[in-house]
């Protein structure tokens, strides 16, 4: 299965939000601690810390526990579960900050390169491999770019950029004119598309 | 859609690397549903130049399609993010967004005007600094406002932006700016709302919003955006005393005990004196351990580790502290904004958090309740969804905390409903009811232990649960006659003669059911004080009831005994003919039937009468007793 010949929706919910909820269930986590912050995306804002869900892995964002303070209500039934997002109020300045201060270790492709991309409904895609089949009028050009978030391949486009190390990409991070997951295709699919997913169960 | 070449070197208006350290003011907007809660947050968003050109492309198309400002941007739009609230252009829940100028950060929570989603909007101001209430220049101060206000003064906020809206629609006329802002000072200076800033606003348009209106010449005050840039909300938190709720008790090895948590107020350096409240025991800070390494002092908001001079039995919920000493009780009175479709009911247990210490607790009393339109303090003997109410409550165990005016993290908690596990309340604590160290149990020289001993038997409570028709009191009247060849004192508390007697006044309301089975468990304590094995036959279907009867005695003197007759066995035998008219109708609220019976997860003993004869069953019970040396 790909998302070339099944579509990012249905590789998104085979690949990753049923894979997940199966790992869920197979191993009985009480809480999945995620890296999911609310400015990332319009139904993220309106996501809980300690965000319930159901039996059935499913989020009703309409019924939320309210959170008040710093106090956090943790409660399951047997087979419900917790999705936690300690970074919930962090933007991706912060992050970035953070990397900065402390010196953390970051993969390359979060660093621009010249690396070998197509161009395909607006969106940046690095072709390093043979698994993306090419339309006829396609073929991989050597831009420099670079990656402001990492999903699965190849769902996450990359950014024209020549920032190389990590002050670089904090200066052009205040400069950009636009957001992070503007890479991110699965986001597109219609305005509610990432609520949608997360009511499903994904991450 | 297209994709943006990042420039290489920062554009002139860009923030430099080092205004990162701009402070962050955390704000929530409220007021009723329609005033432009939504629209006037977008607008801030645009205004400060935060929204992104792909935030943007999507606003324009999507404004198009399900915006309600006829093509023109709808700016309500980038912050309502659920799908139910575009369709119907409303909020439902809290969202935050994140924005800044140049000379702050801001983080906002936007949140619902509609009433059936008051708690969000309290959920919104907890941890917020400042609040821009708005109102419709149309209609000026209505119920919803006042109910904000009020949960606003009740969180503790002190700053508020009036945001008059939609000047616009009534012609900039600054009269009736005049009149609403009088009306609203009226309304803040009642609920101790100290600091208000009224802007004559109209948000889609942005007029007072960043830039200065050219409509409204006669206002001559900051817009929301100055205001917020430099408006001052830090209250005087130097010499507040050192507060460390432990979190977590770290013992890696026999070498090594650390508490760790974050510290709530105050400061401590090593060495210096802390005493552990509940127990009030003292010692000295040995070490204290951080992120970055072992340092000699640490003050508010850090998360630490510290190890102690002495060993002394500390436990998550403890609270390390120095100076005034903290209120340490387990009655206390608050004020509570009730959030639970299901009313609040006196005398049922709730899970109380405050800080990081979790007890039992039932609300005693129900003080009164709050009429918002007025004001004005009410009798009542219940609280619904979005109603305000002052409370006493009483826990499990002495919790330590402060007076929520003093300190918001160590005066605040929630309930927790037993069942649903939903978040049934917010409260802020006014005061202790001290009666815990102020009314002493008056000690008594026979006690418990020498009453049992003259009897010669170990003292307990059998409590036997399950459906109407289980077989419960004919068991327990076995096991009370076999009690009685073995020479034991017992009394049988049987659910159906006592509501011949002192349940008499009771009808079958769930308040009163609740009051049933607190008697009961009042009366099966008093037996066990009086060394007396107590047999109770109750129905009692909720788990949380039980629980309270089981906290009222000893660990290991209540024996929960489950007669687990299924429903259709207890249907078929029906003795009474109860499930006969529950059935037609004429029993409303009936166990089994419409209302229902929460099984005991791990009963001592479990009984199905279906398999077992009620002398098999007595029999069982006994050898429990035995084995367990009760007999």
């Amino acid at each position: 299965m790909t998302p070339f010949s099944h579509g990012s929706a249905r590789y998104t919910d085979v690949m990753k939000t049923q894979a997940l909820r199966q790992a869920l269930d197979l191993h009985g986590f009480d809480a999945a601690i995620g890296g999911a912050r609310r400015d990332e995306e319009k139904s993220r804002a309106k996501e809980r810390v300690f965000s319930h869900r159901s039996a059935a892995h499913r989020w009703d964002p309409k019924n939320q526990r309210p959170e008040l303070w710093r106090l956090y209500n943790t409660m399951l039934a047997p087979g419900e579960s917790m999705r936690v997002f300690p970074l919930s109020t962090w933007t991706e300045l912060d992050v970035w900050d953070y990397i900065l201060l402390e010196n953390i270790p970051i993969v390359p492709l979060y660093l621009a390169a010249k690396r070998p991309v197509v161009e395909r409904d607006g969106t940046l895609i690095m072709v390093d491999d043979e698994r993306m089949p090419l339309l006829a009028d396609e073929a991989p050009r050597w831009r420099s770019v670079r990656f402001r978030t990492l999903g699965c391949y190849p769902l996450s486009g990359a950014t024209i950029s020549t920032a190389t190390t990590l002050p670089e990409i904090v200066r052009e991070m205040m400069a950009s004119r636009t957001s992070e997951r503007q890479g991110r295709m699965i986001d597109r699919d219609s305005p509610a598309s990432m609520e949608r997913k997360k009511a499903e169960g994904y991450f | 859609m297209s994709y943006h070449e990042a420039p290489t070197i920062a554009a002139p208006d860009a923030p430099q690397l080092d205004q990162d350290d701009r402070p962050t003011l955390r704000f929530v907007t409220c007021g009723s549903v329609d005033d432009g809660k939504s629209t006037l947050v977008g607008r801030l968003l645009y205004d400060s130049k935060t929204l992104l050109d792909d935030q943007l492309d999507a606003l324009a198309s999507e404004s198009k399609t399900s915006g309600t400002a006829g093509g023109d941007l709808d700016f309500g739009l980038l912050v309502d993010g659920l799908q139910a609230e575009r369709e119907q252009g409303i909020t439902i829940d809290v969202a935050y967004r994140f924005f800044a100028t140049k000379l702050r950060r801001f983080i906002v929570a936007d949140t619902p005007g509609h009433m059936q989603y008051t708690r969000n909007m309290a959920t919104g101001a907890s941890n917020a600094d400042l609040a821009v209430v708005l109102v419709d220049a149309r209609k000026g101060v209505v119920t919803q406002t006042r109910r904000h206000s009020h949960i606003l003064s009740l969180l503790g906020i002190r700053h508020v932006v009036l945001a008059v809206n939609k000047m616009d629609l009534i012609g900039f006329n600054g009269g009736r700016f005049a009149a609403i802002t009088a009306e609203y000072l009226t309304l803040a200076g009642q609920l101790g709302i100290s600091q208000v800033q009224c802007i004559p606003v109209v948000a889609p348009d942005g007029d007072n919003i960043a830039a200065a209106s050219t409509r409204m010449p006669w206002y001559a005050g900051p817009t929301v955006t100055a205001y917020l840039e430099s408006v001052d909300v830090a209250g005087d938190i130097s010499g507040r005393p050192f507060r460390l709720p432990v979190q977590w008790v770290n013992r890696p090895h026999a070498e090594f005990r650390g508490f760790c948590g974050r510290i709530a107020s105050g400061a401590i350096a090593t060495g210096e004196a802390v005493t552990v409240q509940p127990s009030g025991r003292r010692t000295r800070i040995a070490r204290i351990l951080t992120p970055g390494g072992e340092h000699d002092r640490a003050t508010a908001g850090e998360s630490v580790t510290l190890t102690l001079a002495d060993e002394i039995d500390i436990s998550r919920g403890d609270v390390l502290t120095t100076g005034a000493a903290p209120l340490v009780s387990d009655q206390l009175a608050a004020h509570l904004v009730w959030f639970d479709d299901d009313a609040m009911v006196p005398g049922r247990r709730y899970m109380l958090k405050c800080g990081t210490a979790s007890s039992g607790a039932v609300i005693t009393t129900l003080k009164h309740r709050i009429v918002i339109d007025t004001m004005a303090r009410e009798n009542a003997t219940t609280l619904d969804t979005n109603q305000i109410g002052y409370v006493h409550l009483s826990l499990d165990r002495a919790l330590v905390f402060e007076a929520y005016r003093d300190d918001r993290e160590m005066g605040s908690f929630i309930l927790v409903d037993p069942i649903s596990h939903r978040t049934a309340a917010a409260g802020m604590i006014d005061l202790s009811l001290r009666r815990a160290t102020n009314i002493h149990w008056q000690r008594l020289a026979v006690d418990k232990s020498v009453r049992a001993r003259l009897k010669q038997q170990r003292p307990c409570v059998l409590w036997f649960t399950g459906l109407s028709g289980a077989g419960k009191s004919t068991i327990a009247d076995l096991v009370d006659r076999r009690l009685a060849e073995f020479g034991r004192h017992a009394a049988l508390l049987d659910g159906d003669n006592l509501r011949h007697g002192i349940n008499r006044d009771l009808g079958f309301s769930s308040t009163e059911r609740m009051e049933n089975v607190r008697r009961v468990a009042e009366i099966a304590a008093l037996f066990v004080d009086a060394g007396m094995i107590a047999l109770v036959a109750l129905i009692s279907p909720f788990r949380s009831e039980r629980e309270m009867a089981r906290h009222r005695v000893e660990a290991g003197e209540f024996i929960e005994i489950h007669v687990a007759t299924p429903l259709a066995e207890c249907e078929r035998r029906d003795p009474k003919g109860l499930y006969r008219k529950a059935r037609a109708g004429e029993l409303p609220g009936f166990t089994g039937i419409d209302d229902p019976y929460e099984a005991p997860q791990a009963p001592e003993i479990a009984i199905d009468t279906s398999e077992l004869t009620s002398e098999a069953a007595c029999e069982r019970i006994i050898r429990y007793l035995q084995e367990h040396h009760y007999l």
